[in-house]
This record gives C-alpha cells, sequence and structure tokens, in this order.
C-alpha cells in the first residue's frame, strides 16, 4: 500500500509568556504515524488530549503560542516536508490536495457573506474554470451530494446544523483533494442528522479516493467510519491497529477501560468509570503518562515511558503491562542506533 | 400521597404532561434533539421560565407562585439543578468552594464557618470526593469530572427532592462520564432524590433511567418504561432514533456502507 | 502584587512610561504640602521673574511662585478628576449591573434615562448650572454636577458585560446557591466588569480634568481655587502671553498634557493586565 501522509517524531507545544509566567503545554509529544492511501485512518482520544492540536500541526495551521518543535510531516502530494513550504506553496496545496471538515462549519463559512462566495474564494483559484463552468462544476458536485443549487445563494445562518455541515463537505471535497482532515465533523449534530452526514462523508470520500483522517471522541463514530484507529492519551499515541481489532480486543489499559465503559441499548451491566482525571499537559507524570490511573501500573511505569511498539502486523502498542516485547522509549531509540550502526560497520566490512 | 410533579401543560413547549411520584423516586429522561424544548422545559420546571400557558405543581402547589424571596429560597431548597458544562457553572474567577459555603449558608442555615466546611464535606462525600480536594481551588485546578461532582455535591446540600439534570454528561469526557452516571444511580437509590435527566443520548439514558419521555419540536412522541420504551420503539420517531444511534458493535457492518 | 507591579514595568512599555509620567504629576502633588508661601497669597516674591534658580518655573504678575503655585494646581485638580470618577464610577457601576443582570421592565426604564443623559450636551448644562449657583459654586458642586453627567456611556458599557453575564451558567448556580442578587452582582459579575471601570476611570478623569480646565479658562468656576484652569483664567487676566510671561501658561499647560498622556497609557496598559482572559492565562488555565 502507498502511504499518503507520514509523520515522525512530531513534537508540537504551546508556549506561552505572559507577564514574565512562562509556560510550556506539551499538547503533541513524538507522534509517529502513517496513513495510506485511501485509508481513513481514525484518532480518538478525550478533551486536552493533544487530537485538535495534531490537527493543526499536520493541516499547517499553526499559530503562536503553538510551535512545532520537532519531527516531519510528509504527504505524498509534496515533494518536500510540510514546514518547508513557502506561504504561497502552502496557499497553492490548501483546498486542491488539503482540505478541512470542522466541527463549526461556520468557521469555514464567511456568516456575511452567501455560501456562493466561499465557494468562488476557496476553489475557484484552483480550479482555473471560467466562472460559469466553475459554477456549473460545483451544482454538478452539490448535485452528487443531494444538495440543491438554491444553497448556494442562501447565507450560512439561513440553513440547519446538517445542511451547513453538508456544504462544508461539499466545499472540501469539491477539488478532489487527495487529502481530508475531518476533526470532530457530527459532534454537535443530532444523531438523525450524524448518521446522514457519516455516511455522506464516506461516500464522498470513496468517490474521489483521497485519504482521510477522522478525529473524534465517540468511538461508536469511530467503528462506523474509521478503518484504522489511533488512541491517544495526553498528547502521545498509545494504541493504534485496525478498528475491528481495536474495539473487539483493545490491548492498552486505556483503551479498555473506553471501550467497556462505552453504554448500550440492550445493555444494563454496570459500567465504571475511570479514577483520577486526564494529566495537565504542562506538567505531565513522569514515565507512563497513564501511569497515576492505570489499574496495571508498575514500577517501571513511574519511570519511563514505554516506546509505541509493533506488537503484530498493523497494531501498536504503548504499555509494559501488555507485552514484554515494550521498552523505555529512550532504550529503544538506542537500539534502534546500535542496529544501524552494525548494519554500516557490515556494509563497511 | 400528591405528585411531586404534577398535571404539567405547556403551551409554548406544546401540551406537555408528566408526573413523578414523591414517595418512590426515580430517573425520568426527557430525551429529544436540539429544538425540542427540552432545555425550556428544564427552565420551567426550574421556575426562571414562566410557562405562558399550563401548570406545575411541586408538592401540589403551583410554583409560579412562589415569587418573593423567602419562597423561592423554600423551593430551591427542595428543586436543584445540574448544568451541562462544568467549567462554565462554576465562575473562572472564584474559588469552586464558595458555592458549597453559600449552599450550606443559605439552605442548610449554618452560619458558622465550622458548620458548612462541616454540611460542605459531607456533601462532597457523598460524590466520592472531599473537601480537603476542593477547598480554595479554582475551577481550572480540577478536571471536568471532579466539577461535575462537586456541582453535584452542591445541590445534594439544601437535601432536594429533585434534581434537574440538563445534559450533565455531554461536556464531560469519556472515561469520566460513566462515573457520573453512576453516581445518579446511587443519588435515587441511597438518597431518595428524584432526578430528570435530559438528554439527546439515548444510550446512558436506557442505561440509568427508570422512565421516558420522547419530544420533538415541543410535543410528546411518546412516553413509558425506559428499557421497553427504548427496546420497543412505538411512535415512528423513536423508531427513527433508534435506528440513527451508531453503535460500537457495528465495526463489520456499518449502517452507514448502505448509503455508499 | 509587588511582582505583578515589577512584571508589567518591565514587560508593558506603555505601562511604565506612564507610571513614570504619573509619578513626576504624583511628586507634585506631594510638594504641595511644603509649598513656603499659603497658595491664595498674592506677592510674597518679586513679579515676573523668569525661570532661574531661585524661581525654577519663574513667577507671575501676582507675584506668586509658579512652581509652588503649580502644585496646588495639579493637586486640586487631580483631586478634582478622581473625585468626579470615583461618583460617576459608583453610579455606571450601579445602573449598568442592575440594568444587565435585572432586565425586563428595570432594564427598559434605566437604560431610557441613560440615553437621555448620553444625548443631553454637557457644555451647556455645566455653563447654565453655573450661572445658576454663580457665587455659591463651589469645587464640591461642579464635582456633583459633573459626576452626574459622567457615567452614561459606561454604564452602557457594563450593563452590555452584565447582560452576558446573566446568561451564563455559573450565574444560575449562584442563584441556586441561594446567594442574593446583590452578592451575585458584587462577587460574581463585578470582576468581570473590573477591567472595564478600571480603564475608563483614568479616561473619566481626563475628561473631567479637561472640562474643568475648560470652564475654568473662561471664569465659569470659583476661580479662587488653585487648578490648573483657573491658574490659566489668571494668567489670561493679566495677558501673560502679550506681556511675554509665557511661563504662566506654559507650566500649567504642559503639567496637564503629562497626566493626560500618563493616565491614558496607564489605562491601556492596565486594561491588557486586569482582561479576564489574560488574567486566566497568568493563572494558568
Amino acid at each position: 500500500m502507498d502511504v499518503a501522509l507520514s509523520v515522525r517524531d512530531l513534537r508540537a507545544y504551546y508556549l506561552t509568556s505572559h507577564f514574565g509566567v512562562e509556560r510550556e503545554v506539551r499538547a503533541v509529544d513524538d507522534i509517529t504515524l502513517s496513513v495510506e492511501k485511501k485509508e481513513i485512518y481514525g484518532i480518538a482520544g478525550e478533551s486536552s488530549c493533544g487530537k485538535s492540536t495534531f490537527i493543526r500541526t499536520i493541516a499547517a495551521a499553526i499559530r503562536p503560542p503553538l510551535r512545532v518543535l520537532g519531527g516531519s510531516i510528509r504527504y505524498s502530494f509534496l515533494d518536500r516536508d510540510l514546514y518547508d513550504l513557502d506561504e504561497r506553496a502552502l496557499t497553492e496545496m490548501r483546498w486542491k490536495h488539503l482540505s478541512c471538515i470542522l466541527q463549526g462549519s461556520m468557521n469555514v463559512l464567511n456568516p456575511v457573506r452567501r455560501v456562493r462566495e466561499s465557494f468562488k474564494d476557496f476553489a475557484s483559484p484552483h480550479m482555473g474554470l471560467a466562472r460559469s463552468v466553475f459554477f456549473d462544476a460545483v451544482k454538478a458536485h452539490l448535485n452528487r451530494l443531494r444538495l440543491s443549487p438554491t444553497v448556494l445563494s442562501a447565507f450560512p445562518h439561513e440553513l440547519s446544523g446538517g445542511m451547513r455541515q453538508r456544504v462544508a463537505i461539499a466545499l472540501a471535497t469539491v477539488c478532489r483533494p487527495e487529502f481530508i482532515i475531518a476533526d470532530e465533523p457530527t459532534t454537535a449534530l443530532d444523531v438523525v442528522v450524524q448518521k446522514d452526514v457519516l455516511a455522506l462523508i464516506l461516500e464522498m470520500q470513496r468517490e474521489i479516493g483521497s485519504s482521510m483522517i477522522f478525529v473524534t471522541h465517540d468511538l461508536t463514530v469511530h467503528a462506523n467510519i474509521s478503518n484504522r484507529l489511533g488512541i491517544m492519551y495526553a498528547g502521545r499515541l498509545v494504541e493504534e491497529g485496525s478498528t475491528r481489532d481495536i474495539l473487539r480486543d483493545p490491548m492498552h489499559p486505556y483503551t479498555r477501560h473506553l471501550i467497556a465503559s462505552l453504554p448500550r441499548i440492550g445493555d444494563v451491566t454496570p459500567k465504571k468509570g475511570l479514577s483520577g482525571a486526564p494529566p495537565s499537559l504542562a506538567d505531565p507524570p513522569s514515565g507512563c503518562r497513564f501511569h497515576p490511573r492505570c489499574p496495571l501500573a508498575m514500577d517501571i511505569c513511574r519511570q519511563a515511558h514505554p516506546e509505541l511498539t509493533a506488537l503484530a502486523p498493523g497494531r501498536r502498542v504503548a504499555c509494559y503491562a501488555v507485552s514484554p516485547l515494550v521498552q523505555p522509549a529512550h532504550e529503544a531509540a538506542a537500539a534502534r542506533k546500535a542496529t544501524k550502526a552494525d548494519k554500516s560497520a557490515a556494509f563497511l566490512q | 400521597m400528591g405528585g411531586l410533579l404534577g398535571r404539567t401543560r405547556f403551551a409554548a413547549i406544546d401540551d406537555v404532561s408528566f408526573s413523578l411520584e414523591a414517595a418512590r423516586p426515580e430517573i425520568f429522561a426527557i430525551i429529544g434533539e436540539s429544538g425540542s424544548g427540552k432545555t425550556t422545559l428544564a427552565r420551567m420546571i426550574l421556575n426562571t421560565l414562566a410557562p405562558s400557558k399550563g401548570i406545575i405543581r411541586f408538592l401540589g402547589e403551583d410554583i409560579s407562585r412562589f415569587r418573593g424571596r423567602r419562597e423561592q429560597l423554600q423551593f430551591m431548597r427542595k428543586v436543584q439543578p445540574i448544568f451541562q458544562n462544568p467549567f462554565e457553572a462554576f465562575n473562572p474567577l472564584k474559588r469552586v468552594d464558595r458555592y458549597l459555603f453559600a449552599s450550606a449558608y443559605h439552605f442548610a442555615g449554618h452560619h458558622g464557618r465550622a458548620g458548612r466546611e462541616a454540611a460542605a464535606d459531607e456533601a462532597l462525600k457523598k460524590v466520592g470526593l472531599s473537601l480537603a480536594e476542593v477547598k480554595g481551588r479554582f475551577p481550572h485546578e480540577l478536571s471536568g469530572g471532579q466539577l461535575q461532582r462537586a456541582a453535584i455535591a452542591r445541590a445534594l446540600i439544601s437535601s432536594p427532592a429533585l434534581i434537574v439534570a440538563d445534559e450533565p454528561v455531554s461536556m464531560v469526557d469519556a472515561s469520566l462520564r460513566m462515573s457520573i452516571v453512576n453516581l445518579f444511580k446511587t443519588l435515587r437509590d441511597e438518597l431518595r432524590v428524584s432526578i430528570i435527566y435530559i438528554t439527546h443520548d439515548l444510550a446512558t439514558a436506557y442505561y440509568i433511567s427508570d422512565r421516558v419521555l420522547i419530544m420533538q419540536k415541543g410535543k410528546v412522541v411518546e412516553t413509558g418504561p425506559a428499557r421497553q420504551v427504548l427496546s420497543n420503539p412505538q411512535h415512528p420517531y423513536t423508531v427513527l432514533l433508534r435506528e440513527s444511534i451508531l453503535s460500537p458493535d457495528d465495526v463489520d457492518k456499518s449502517h452507514l456502507a448502505g448509503a455508499a | 502584587m509587588l511582582r505583578v507591579f515589577r512584571d508589567l514595568f518591565r514587560y508593558n512599555r506603555e505601562f511604565a512610561a506612564g507610571t513614570i509620567l504619573v509619578l513626576i504629576v504624583l511628586s507634585l502633588v506631594v510638594a504641595s504640602f511644603f509649598s513656603p508661601y499659603p497658595p491664595q497669597d498674592s506677592y510674597v516674591v518679586p513679579p515676573d521673574v523668569p525661570p532661574c534658580w531661585a524661581y525654577p518655573l519663574g513667577t507671575n504678575s501676582r507675584g506668586q511662585d509658579v512652581f509652588w503655585q503649580l502644585t496646588v494646581a495639579i493637586r486640586n485638580s487631580l483631586l478634582f478628576g478622581i473625585a468626579v470618577a470615583f461618583l460617576s464610577r459608583i453610579i455606571s457601576l450601579a445602573i449598568g449591573l442592575v440594568s444587565g443582570y435585572t432586565g425586563g421592565l428595570v432594564d427598559r426604564v434605566l437604560m431610557s434615562i441613560n440615553d437621555t443623559f448620553v444625548v443631553i450636551p454637557q457644555f451647556p448644562i455645566l455653563t447654565l448650572f453655573y450661572f445658576m449657583m454663580h457665587d455659591h459654586m463651589s469645587w464640591t458642586l461642579l464635582a456633583l454636577a459633573m459626576a452626574s453627567l459622567g457615567w452614561p456611556y459606561d454604564a452602557r458599557l457594563i450593563r452590555s458585560v452584565a447582560l452576558s453575564l446573566r446568561n451564563r451558567e455559573f450565574t444560575a448556580q449562584s442563584v441556586f446557591s441561594g446567594m442574593s442578587t446583590r452578592q451575585i452582582l458584587l462577587e460574581e459579575h463585578l470582576p468581570y466588569v473590573l477591567p472595564i471601570v478600571f480603564s475608563t476611570t483614568m479616561n473619566n478623569i481626563n475628561w473631567s480634568i479637561g472640562l474643568e480646565v475648560t470652564l475654568s479658562v473662561i471664569g465659569f468656576t470659583n476661580i479662587e481655587t488653585p487648578t490648573i484652569g483657573t491658574m490659566i483664567y489668571w494668567a489670561n487676566q493679566h495677558t501673560a502671553m502679550v506681556a511675554g510671561i509665557w511661563w504662566w501658561v506654559v507650566a500649567p499647560v504642559a503639567t496637564v498634557i503629562m497626566t493626560f498622556i500618563g493616565l491614558f497609557l496607564l489605562s491601556v496598559s492596565m486594561n491588557e493586565f486586569i482582561d479576564p482572559r489574560s488574567r486566566l492565562a497568568r493563572m494558568g488555565v
């Protein structure tokens, strides 16, 4: 399979200084993952686990105090790292190759301009079509999304929440981008509408064959839309695998808890909440960031944070209690370096 | 034994009637989508919004007649709210404990500092916290789950007969959500508090409530025992809601696939 | 508090400049208590001496030392500005908070009074006031009159904040904790409007000093009380500029400009500092 996006050792912190009070919030810490072509990669996690920061970082939409401190982000359609592009190249890339569907679609659609203008602003420069041809293409696209062309002359506030989200999807897909980032696109919607919007996103993604990162805290949504799933906790990726494997057989204690506590209709067995609270990213716990709340915590968990280790094909977990293969991250890094050195030494001989 | 809430009839919210028994505490879920009028209904039950038509009776008395401060305090002692967003429900510039102490002062008559602290501590213990964890803290120093527990503790100080909780867990993180939901069960079974649980989430409603009332555009479309209504819905709208719910068990047979 | 002050001084250039200017003005005020001559007395020094070592700002045609005269004048002017600002803040806070929180009929009545005061032309009213009072005109009376004209804009501003606070969940939480309306307004909502109050206080001091100077220059106040305005009035009476006694006019004008700029800079920088959002950021939210 081809890789559409490859993120390596990404680290993005919020560095703030207010009247001499310096703070560092480690929202994204050492994240490595790759998204394959035509795949929907789901990211799940609680509020302030860093998933929104991650999204902002890979969309090159960071502003101070958020700073990228290290790592690389490579998209298949770019010949270099995302952060080596200049402002013009970024503008060129947005909407054409990389587009976003956000939770509040109001943020994308200008509230005081008609929907038509938003299409003209975002999509028209990339499609390079004459005005009438462009709007014919847009109308055809809206038609595919089962939207009436009349939405073009509406103001965003005249549309219902579900309608607006459909328009946002149309806007994000009209240039047929290779990569789509969806950040909680259905969270604010009612369940009936949510199902339709999800179906629409899935349909569009399949039709244009783009890859997608789909972020939501809601595992039931992931179960229905994501091919693979990454679970984030306190700025780190703690587990990754195919959605089916993770939902059927979660390995990390945090994932296990999340899945066990999902309420289902027809199920009245007592569900438990997790004790403790998500850690502050300004002062994360030592070692594994989950250890203060973990029922399986051991001594090593308090000392060194576990490397996200491949335990089976396509399955990575960062927890010492799951497998003896999981090692502290710094040792794993040293080991990697050593094998590399060995190989080069062998090559020289 | 009079109804705790009886013969309610709204015109703004169209013709909604239900009652809760004072002697048999229960969790009564009001389920509706956005715009169904469930929040308006909550505000009317809390007497912060007057119905344009119809009567809400609490222990036999029309609550719209509680206008003076003493009567209102009297009413608030028995009916308390829990809010949606725990971070919004406490003034970010003020310490969390002040609300607990104010409740102890006004509702439980603890004028001395020791009495207030004892009352707050007792209420916090009921929700699995203690005054030591909350005292002197600002909202941002506590997690969403802790804040929501503190809010519930605050509501409990006056020993209310009814708690109106408007989407109390929708802003609480998944890992903490069920402990709050379970807390409502404990309140019902051990403290004998009735709870009106307002939500859009059918799954948690199924998990904790005794009875449900489904609202659509200000009208009641279906009501009855929770398990029965949600497992075997009769009204077309309830059927639609039930079918729209995604399940984590759909991982191989996604309902969405049909559309593609 | 001291650390906050130090940090502000170090990281905020407006604050540093404003503080220095205001400190200069304040040291003049302090100096007034050490004046070797009573401020009203005339012909205690030789008249019309240009600035020199003995009289750093010169002396005027009435035989007063301009420097010592100035210290008393700026003290009275500043005191006047503070009094007006203090009184009008109380009115605007009371009206703004009550109006925004209560809403309904109370809000409509209070805001119609408010808007009436907004459109009343202040200068003609104060002129009329002077003609009515004439010899009874005093420092206190003028402060009261100006305070009752200086609140409406800020009351509206405060109301708009109170209006949004009313619908916040924590307000309902306070109500259901049994807090009284007075408690909610003073303890829950006041901290949110304080930044507005602080920055408008500086502006209001400026406004009232400015208006007092205007009225004094044309003699519509009690000209026996030395203020920046009456100083300029007397200088004009003795045609100081024509007579070449420029120091008599330049000294009060420069001082009042320094006060204006100092207070303005402080108001701008304090506003940024007291803003709840920046405050929350410092608390580490």
